[in-house]
């Protein structure tokens, strides 16, 4: 096995035994990076920065100063700014922006002695559920049964390639309706997303500040659950951070879930939904009751307005955060024809710098927003917001630990089937998991199988709010009873 | 909900996002279609709903009215695409 395929539990273990060095580690997944163009995952590569890291972490494990990710070389989501590295959050409007300063959770990273191989892909401003609106162009997922390309998901498609690909040990993602658990169930690796206010939003790339949250792309629960450690936790430069410890998420794994009561919320149920994924669901139950769980079915009743509350809400925050990039401050500004002022700045500078589906999104938002439209359209919706909360609220009342649900309606699509498609076909991607961020709920997708193509399928469990622990527990013990061990074919090597 | 084409105009230069003439028909088309999805927001009964502020309960935290950051001109304006003498450069505002 290659250092790069190790998982971080592993790689924590073998550096602390001295079996290897953070050195070695590194230099085994920047040649994995090298060589795997094709997934087109990595779009800024930092070797010199991770071979700094890695001396640098060799130091501290040599001094018995090491804390759990001390040597682990991750990839880092465009979204996450990095001092003096490009962060353009996949935008064309961001060209050549970098950063004076360090997002929060990455400084939380490195100060844990992580180890950055580089930027990854994702949707422009992580908005996409395909990775295709990447002014990088397409990631590529690493799966694949015939001929065509596959997404890896979006919008955090990039880190989920990448991990799934062996090209790093552990990727950031950050999930605004889905982003994190969607590309980890078209992968095959896990993704969690915490509760909102778990992680600090500083320095991440504003899409929709009520909803986003960062969060870990692991190859395992244990590495989510070490990973996460590191990336939470209270910071005063973000109001919406939550000043409450941080438990130990790993020792939170004991594979006990007995007497806990897992809900099946029974709207999850959607007309035309494929059976296998009707029966990856009815096993991923039958294990959690084998565990010593008890199954019961549970009712949230607002769970089909989610969607259209989610594209009210999403981007008229969107269209609010984005007027910022306006060719001032930062990143790209049009070229300007004689007479132009100010406004014709402006207009021309976003044309330019903005792709298809952001536009589209900041004039939804724009128009939601406007006069005339703010009560019937974004009133409306955070007022169905504050229903759908409710709904969790009550079923978590009557005692349920945690919901079971798939975490996708379908496997990983080919890249560019979905180019003709109305833009409302693509969001229902996000059936399953936006209502976790309109409720600021924690949610982890864990693979649990394959479809008859042969393309990995992934389970959500949703956990109460700070309850992290106890949900990586639960997905742990999905995890062992699924045994998910397939892996994909690395045919980028070839050829 | 159904955008004509003088509402897709407006809504871009709100925007502030340049849309070519010939591009609005199809602009008005996309929004109306995902203005329809939302719009089954309506089957719902909202009567004596909070509109959600926050999804968490919490006081936004306070602190001291004291300067804690800044200082370094250099460091703000230096991925400005035109910045002369300490300051954002831009077209001219006013005549």
């Amino acid at each position: 096995m290659s250092l790069n395929e190790l998982t971080i539990a592993e790689a924590r273990d073998a550096l602390r035994k001295g079996d290897t060095t953070a050195a070695e580690l590194t230099g085994a997944c920047l040649s994995a990076i090298e060589k795997a163009g094709a997934l087109n995952a990595f779009v800024h590569h930092t070797p010199e920065i991770a071979q700094e890291q890695a001396a640098a972490a060799d130091q501290r494990l040599k001094a018995g100063d090491a804390p759990a990710l001390c040597g682990i070389p991750l990839g880092i989501k465009d979204l996450f700014c990095t001092r003096g590295v490009p962060s353009q959050a996949a935008s064309g409007i961001l060209e050549g922006f970098r950063p004076e300063y360090e997002s929060t959770v990455t400084r939380q990273l490195f100060a844990s002695g992580a180890v950055m191989l580089g930027k990854l892909n994702m949707d422009e401003f992580a908005m996409g559920s395909s990775n295709e609106t990447s002014v990088y162009g397409n990631a590529v997922n690493p799966w694949k049964v015939d001929d065509r390309l596959l997404t890896p998901g979006g919008s955090s498609g990039g880190s989920a390639a990448a991990v799934a690909g062996d090209l790093c040990l552990g990727a950031t993602g950050t999930d605004t309706g889905g982003s994190i658990r969607q590309p980890a169930a078209f992968t095959g690796i896990v993704g969690i997303k915490p509760t909102y206010g778990r992680c600090s939003r500083w320095g991440i790339v504003a899409f929709a500040s009520s909803l986003d949250q960062a969060g870990p792309m692991t190859k395992t629960v244990r590495d989510a659950a070490i990973m996460l450690q590191a990336m939470a936790g209270h910071d005063p430069m973000d109001s919406t951070s939550a000043d409450i410890p941080v438990p130990d998420f790993e020792a939170a794994l004991t594979g006990d879930i007995r007497g806990k009561k897992i809900g099946i919320p029974r709207e999850y149920r959607m007309e035309g939904m494929p059976a296998e994924i009707e029966k990856l669901w009815a096993d991923g139950a039958a294990m959690l009751r084998d565990a010593g769980a008890e199954i019961v079915d549970i009712s949230l009743p607002h769970t089909k307005y989610a969607l259209p509350a989610y594209y009210v809400v999403a981007p008229a925050e969107a269209s609010s955060n984005l007027a910022r990039y306006d060719g001032v401050r930062y990143g790209h500004r049009a070229a300007l024809g004689k007479g132009d002022g100010i406004v014709e700045m402006y207009e021309k500078t976003r044309a330019e710098g903005f792709g298809k589906e952001v536009q589209r999104r900041v004039m939804i938002g724009t128009y939601v927003l406007s006069a005339g439209f703010y009560d019937a359209y974004y009133n409306r919706a955070r007022k169905v917001r504050a229903l759908i909360k409710r709904d969790f609220d009550e079923v978590f009342a009557a005692g349920v630990d945690a919901i079971l649900t798939p975490a996708t309606p379908s496997s990983a699509f080919g890249l560019g089937e979905m180019a003709s498609a109305d833009p409302v076909q693509m969001y229902l991607n996000d059936v399953f998991t936006v209502t976790v961020n309109l409720a600021g709920l924690p949610g982890i997708s864990v693979p649990a199988g394959l479809d008859q193509k042969g393309l990995p399928l992934g389970l959500q469990l949703i956990g109460r709010p700070w309850a992290e622990g106890d949900l990586l527990n639960h997905a742990y013990v999905l995890e062992q009873a699924a045994g998910f061990a397939a892996r994909p074919a690395k045919w980028w090597l070839e050829g | 909900m159904s955008i004509d084409i003088e509402t897709a105009r407006k809504v871009a230069h709100l925007a502030r996002i340049a849309v070519p003439d010939a591009h609005l028909p199809d602009l008005a088309r996309e929004l109306s279609g995902i203005l329809t999805f939302m719009e089954q927001l309506n089957e719902v009964d909202v009567t004596g709903v909070e509109p959600m502020t926050s999804v968490t309960p919490m006081r936004l935290k306070r602190r001291e009215d004291v300067v804690t950051d800044g200082g370094y001109p250099e460091k703000v304006l230096s991925n400005a695409p035109d910045a002369r003498e300490g300051f954002f450069a831009v077209p001219k505002v006013v005549e």
